[in-house]
């Protein structure tokens, strides 16, 4: 660069588009939990939810790159082309910078998968995605590896909260897979419930049967296919004392 | 259980389509050689009146001589047309528009004899494989080389006498040199679906019994990814006795827009089963007893529940029983004594069926046990009112919206049993019920509990 | 004709499409999608592809397209 652009005004604006990153890759990952996990935002439709995941996705993309160019070219530390997808293989921080380069991989093939997810089919995109997982954690690192402003003040306050948020959608997340009954029980926790659940439940009842069950139901033991009958007596149908 | 054969009486004057003695032709290719052994005449076809279970090839081969092939895939579609063979295993698909489509796909193939028989007031398919293997082995051979494929699979319900005993039928005829394809014996779990034709290939692909979205469909890929033939065993059974003896033979019983004959499993109201063979067409009168009757079912628990009535004007056939809200499906009849409870044993079996859903599709896993457990409201004393309305909402709605036909058998059902036992019904609701014996009658299993019961 | 599919096994009952295309889609009471299975009027062409273009399950398909598809 000649002078105009000067070094450290390079290198504020990768740092500054660092942490925007890293804040919308923070948001990314809980709104995307959140479409897994059928939730809303209070207000909006649901598919408010997929698409700003799919939106601020994105954004995030954008502003990656745009740290990735503010970076290589600041002329205060070499970082080759290269070293931006290849893992370590900069000069300057190697391990830290590598693994914003695994960052950056992770985030191509999620994006690029997720652009032509009609083609490639559901199987193959659902793979891919789980990556998703993998590349908060790796942006983290190298954020906190690589950004000293994230150590000290209003910053490292800033990143707390995005740890915070990451590890309540996670628990979010958890939980609730824990919660959801296999296939093999789905019908017979509905069988269980009856007839509690009564005809037509509302669909945001947070009791929903569905197929996140409240658990009550255990397999223990096949049922054996008596019909119950000891309510009835022959030829007549009026329950005995004490039957159901 | 017994296996017999019916000729099936008829009232006089009444004889079925194209009914007459059949003659055994002589295909042009057969050596002049051989002596050539005569066409079962009349019935039954599949099973002899004395078999036994018998691996050996010896007495298979005496009655029936050998098999005729290796026919071209344009040989064997254009006889199972001719012949208007349609599938055994419930569905009643064309065989030779399976045949063609597989051949279409263009990928070599495989092909899937299907013993699953997954319905539990079936036995036909097992005592077919018992008593007729090689006719069956047969068939899976003619499929085989039509198709082009050089690998069969058997896929037969988890038993380990009937897999030995198969395994014995396999190395004789290998040893005989009898077998092109190598053929692969499969255990199917204990589930009803297991018997579905994309369940099948998931279990032969490793995975759970479950059905699976149709796109693309198993003639195209399917086992390991290639066009899959699935054919029900009594089916390829059939098609083995069409190579030998013909077309017009097979057509000489059942109707013309219906030909042939059909294994069917017969619940006699004293607790009886027997399998039987019986010419499509036949009446159903002259398989069940519809004296002191109080109602048939007819095509098993996908099937519906006629009116004595009703079913003694019917016949074996779809052609009369669609009409009637029911099926031929797998051959499954039977007389529901008058001394039961319709709606009990409507609920008991309903109940089975809603726990075999294999969980995938929301309404099928929402509804079925809805309508189970509604069912079992009404085999109660309990006003029906609301949950008859209720039903009948759940039965609309979660009619062909499964991966497969699970619930819209399950609706057929139930939708039959409301029609024959409403009068039942307005018993119950009075607080009384014209039951005697609250014994269970039909056949219903333990039904799946665990993931693990689905492998 | 371009017509709307469900693919069952694939769908979790997320309700999405039919926000996005309620002229064809409708949830049922246990918020799984009622889908009208007559052709998609030309009209709501973009509509339907952004529907299947975000089920978060991608369970929904369009079938037999004006368009090759």
């Amino acid at each position: 660069m000649n002078g105009i652009i000067s070094s450290t005004a390079l290198w504020f604006a990768s740092r500054a588009t660092g942490i925007v990153a890293l804040v919308l890759l923070t948001v990314v990952l809980v709104l995307g939990i959140a479409v897994n996990r059928h939730g809303r935002l209070p207000g909006l439709p649901r598919f408010a939810v997929t698409s700003l995941h799919r939106a601020v996705s994105l954004l995030a993309v954008a502003f990656v790159a745009v740290h990735v160019t503010t970076a290589l070219a600041d002329p205060f530390v070499s970082i080759g082309i290269a070293a931006t997808v290849l893992p370590f293989a900069s000069h300057y921080q190697p391990f830290w910078l590598g693994l914003g380069a695994v960052s950056i991989d992770l985030m191509i093939a999620l994006t690029v998968t997720s652009l032509l997810r009609a083609r490639i089919g559901r199987r193959t995109w659902r793979a891919v995605h789980w990556l998703g997982y993998v590349s908060w954690p790796v942006a983290f690192a190298h954020s906190i590896g690589s950004g000293p402003d994230l150590w000290h003040g209003g910053l490292l306050d800033l990143a707390i909260v995005c740890a915070v948020a990451i590890a309540a959608a996670l628990g979010w997340r958890i939980i609730g897979t824990r919660r959801e009954n296999p296939l093999a029980q789905r019908a017979a926790q509905v069988l269980a419930s009856w007839p509690g659940s009564g005809p037509g439940h509302r669909r945001d009842h947070p009791a929903a049967p569905r197929n996140r069950g409240a658990g009550q139901f255990r397999a223990g033991g096949r049922h054996d296919d008596q019909f119950r009958d000891d309510q009835f007596r022959d030829g007549d149908l009026r329950p005995k004392a004490g039957a159901r | 259980m017994t296996v017999d054969h019916m000729t099936g009486p008829r009232p006089a004057g009444q004889r079925s389509a194209g009914q007459r003695s059949a003659r055994p032709r002589a295909p042009g290719h057969r050596s002049a050689r051989q002596a050539r052994p005569q066409a079962p005449a009349g019935l039954p076809r599949l099973i002899p009146a004395d078999a036994v279970p018998d691996s050996s090839l010896d007495a298979h081969l005496a009655r029936l001589g050998p098999l005729p092939y290796p026919p071209s895939a344009g040989a064997l579609i254009g006889v199972a047309e001719a012949a208007g063979l349609t599938g055994r295993g419930g569905a009643g698909f064309p065989v030779h528009r399976k045949l063609t489509a597989v051949v279409q796909a263009g990928r070599r193939p495989v092909v899937v004899g299907n013993g699953a028989e997954g319905e539990p007031a079936s036995s036909k398919d097992g005592s077919l494989l018992w008593l007729a293997p090689h006719l069956v082995l047969d068939g899976l051979q003619l499929v085989a080389s039509a198709a082009g494929a050089t690998r069969a699979l058997l896929y037969v319900h988890r038993d380990a006498a009937l897999i030995a005993y198969l395994s014995q039928a396999l190395q004789r005829r290998f040893a005989a040199g009898t077998d092109r394809a190598r053929v692969e014996l499969v255990e199917a779990p204990d589930r009803f679906l297991a018997g579905e034709e994309s369940a099948l290939v998931n279990v032969i692909n490793g995975e759970t019994a479950r059905p699976q979205f149709k796109r693309p469909p198993v003639y195209e890929r399917g086992v390991g990814g290639r066009p899959t033939l699935v054919q029900n065993v009594e089916t390829l059974a059939h098609l083995a006795l069409i190579a030998r003896f013909g077309a017009d033979w097979f057509r000489a019983a059942g109707t013309s827009a219906e030909p042939g004959s059909m294994l069917c499993t017969v619940h006699r109201a004293d607790g009886g089963r027997h399998v039987v063979e019986a010419e499509l067409g036949a009446p159903i009168r002259s398989l069940v007893r519809l004296g002191g009757v109080q109602a048939v079912l007819c095509g098993g628990y996908h099937g519906a529940w006629l009116d004595p009535e009703h079913a003694a004007r019917l016949s074996l056939a779809n052609a009369s029983l669609r009409p009637a809200g029911s099926f031929a499906g797998a051959g499954v009849l039977a007389e529901l004594p008058a001394d039961r409870c319709g709606l009990a044993e409507t609920a008991r079996v309903a109940r089975y069926l809603a726990l075999e859903s294999a969980g995938q599709c929301g309404p099928c896993f929402n509804g079925l046990p809805r309508m189970a457990g509604a069912l079992a409201d009404l085999a109660g004393p309990r006003p029906g009112g609301q949950v008859i309305t209720d039903v009948r909402r759940w039965a609309g709605l979660v009619e062909g919206r499964g991966a497969c036909h699970h619930p819209d058998g399950f609706v057929r059902f139930v939708r039959s049993a409301l029609a024959v036992f409403g009068p039942e019904i307005g018993r119950h609701a009075r607080g009384q019920c014209s039951a005697t014996d609250r014994r269970p009658f039909l056949p219903v299993p333990a039904a799946a509990a665990a993931e693990a019961d689905w492998s | 004709m371009p017509r709307i599919m469900v693919n069952p096994v694939a769908c979790s009952g997320h309700g999405v499409c039919a926000e996005l295309l309620p002229e064809l889609i409708t949830l049922d009471e246990w918020g799984y999608p009622l889908v009208d299975d007559a052709p998609v009027p030309r009209a709501l062409d973009g509509q339907a592809r952004r529907a299947v273009r975000d089920c978060p399950a991608l369970a929904l398909l369009l079938t037999g397209g004006r368009d090759s598809r």
